[in-house]
């Protein structure tokens, strides 16, 4: 065989094996899902992980929280229900590295919530976080996700407001967190409180994807707050004419609302024939709980692991 | 096959034994007859699981270590002892002179690979005193392990086709190990964006798939493997050795020998 055509051969040859590597690998993929997660498994001892590590236990401590991460955002982006192996990563990850403090507090915000936006296993949440206080004391952060678990996922609202003092307590604590614990002495209303936390998350984190989480909640919060007020004023309006509003209008020239109300994206919100608040674009207002049309699902989640569930 | 190439291939192999190189197999089976007596000594109920991991993990790494110790100097040898020119000189091909190389190599390890697939077998009767249906997915993640084989000596020979025996070794060593967390690779680049996704999703196809081919936990815990994971992962595993032995041979075609 002549060289140059020998060449032309093994550059073929080179193409379409580099070319059904790639097909390949991509069906592999497609019938190992989870596999690399679930063989990672098989050794759940973080003893003798930390032993396998030979030292790098920091090291293999990233990987395992990078696996966490990664799991958590297929099955946040898939909407599953379903995310049995995050407690476990999670508790692998701490072990090997009890230092490794964004573990506790985006892992404890991937466990607390409720499908699809977390695993819903609030108590494994503040079991992760305490484990994370005991090694971590001088952290304020964790007992601020301490007490945003308590408040948020199981309503508790006396230890979400000792959690807050016991990180009010901790030197150098960000000055909100006495506020926080305050406010909740007072029992201060759900909207408000809840307003605070994400305010507080906004303002302390320096992370993009946190602050428009934070953003995105807080609008839902003012939603919901707005829905909840403008109904009360229907109510209110009933009460006294006998019959609903037809429009917003209505309300104007009764006194009880100045003009015509508006969502925080500056869209009108609509006013239903039986006297419900919708909001025009629901889409657009993620974690909404009221204003929405009967039988709305929200939009599946973006596919980025790190714009869901954090705080 | 072409019967130059058998040549090559039946010479490198005999130049394997007559360096010793199945000498492993008696290091091989005083570990895994050592571990079987001691695990069943001092452990309760996972004399089996032991066998099992440490067996295939071995097999694995004895394989892996020639592999690359014979890979890396299947080339540079011949062209230190001369006897490259000698072959060359004779109505051998440089192509076929590679693909008999990559063969004989395979085939000593396919050889080392049954001895010590017996070793792992004969262990498993000892500790256990009987061998279930379910053992039989011990042999699919031993032949996994041979896939693993072929790629590693196409890589080893693909570097040493340009490269000094001690950077080969180092270049496929790496990519042994990167190779084996390909799929977190892979993983890591899915969730990278821009360039560097871009980036990262090249290098995460581009580097081989060993980790499609461990299954040694999941046999070693009674599990099946699944036919199409054998069918897809022998795929695979012909069409990357195809990729770098076609690599090796449009290089050393090239190669100024003199």
């Amino acid at each position: 065989m002549k060289s140059s055509r020998l060449s032309l051969v093994a550059s073929v040859m080179l193409l379409l094996s580099l070319v059904g590597t790639v097909a390949t690998l991509r069906t592999l993929d497609g019938l190992r899902r989870d596999a690399t997660l679930k063989e990672v498994l098989y050794i759940h001892s973080p003893k003798a992980l930390k032993r396998m590590s030979l030292g790098y236990s920091g090291l293999v401590a990233d990987l395992y929280w990078t696996r966490a991460v990664q799991y958590f955002g297929s099955r946040h982006i898939a909407q599953a229900s379903d995310f049995h192996l995050l407690s476990p990563l999670l508790e692998i990850t701490t072990a090997l590295d009890p230092k490794l403090t964004v573990a506790y507090q985006f892992g404890s915000n991937f466990l607390a919530p409720a499908p699809p936006n977390g695993a819903g296993e609030p108590d494994k949440a503040v079991s992760l976080v305490e484990h994370g206080i005991q090694n971590n004391p001088d952290n304020w952060k964790l007992y601020y996700a301490l007490g945003f678990i308590y408040y948020m996922d199981l309503k508790d609202y006396r230890k979400a407001g000792e959690a807050f003092q016991r990180g009010a307590d901790v030197p150098k604590a960000h000055p909100f967190l006495r506020l926080l614990a305050a406010q909740m002495a007072q029992h201060a209303g759900e909207y408000r409180m809840s307003r605070m936390l994400w305010t507080a998350t906004y303002e302390t984190t320096t992370q993009e994807q946190i602050r428009r989480n934070a953003v995105d909640h807080l609008r839902a919060l003012r939603v919901d707050e707005d829905v909840t007020q403008l109904e009360k004023l229907v109510a209110t309006y009933r009460e006294r004419t006998g019959r609903l509003p037809l429009t917003f209008g209505d309300l104007v020239r009764a006194g009880l609302i100045g003009g015509v109300p508006a969502d925080p994206t500056g869209q009108p919100y609509k006013l239903m024939p039986d006297g419900r608040i919708e909001v025009r674009y629901p889409d657009t207002l993620l974690y909404i709980t009221k204003g929405t049309p009967a039988g709305y699902m929200p939009p599946r989640p973006k596919a980025d692991p790190a714009d869901s569930g954090k705080k | 096959m072409n019967s130059r190439i058998a040549h090559v291939a039946f010479n490198t192999f005999r130049e394997a034994v007559r360096d010793r190189v199945l000498y492993n197999l008696i290091a091989f089976a005083v570990l895994l007859s050592g571990a079987a007596i001691l695990v069943g000594q001092i452990s309760i109920d996972i004399e089996r699981l032991v066998v099992v991991n440490l067996g295939l993990t071995a097999v694995t790494l004895f394989g892996v270590v020639i592999a690359i110790f014979i890979g890396i100097g299947l080339v540079s040898k011949e062209i230190e002892k001369r006897t490259l020119y000698t072959v060359l000189s004779r109505p051998v091909r440089r192509w076929e002179f590679v693909v008999g190389k990559f063969l004989g190599l395979t085939g000593t390890l396919l050889v080392n690979t049954f001895f010590m697939g017996v070793a792992v077998f004969l262990a498993l009767w000892y500790v256990a005193h009987h061998l279930e249906r379910g053992d039989l997915s011990i042999t699919a993640a031993l032949y996994f392990i041979v896939l693993q084989f072929l790629i590693v000596c196409a890589l080893a020979l693909l570097f040493s086709s340009f490269s000094s025996p001690l950077l080969s070794a180092v270049f496929t060593f790496a990519l042994f190990v990167i190779g084996s967390l390909s799929e977190d690779l892979r993983g890591f680049a899915a969730a990278t964006k821009g360039i560097a996704g871009a980036v990262a999703s090249i290098v995460a196809y581009l580097v081989p798939n060993f980790s499609a081919m461990n299954v040694v936990n999941q046999v070693a815990h009674g599990e099946t493997v699944a036919g199409q994971l054998i069918l897809y992962n022998t795929l695979y595993a012909l069409l990357y050795s195809t990729m770098a032995i076609s690599g090796a041979v449009l290089i050393f075609q090239r190669r100024n020998l003199k």
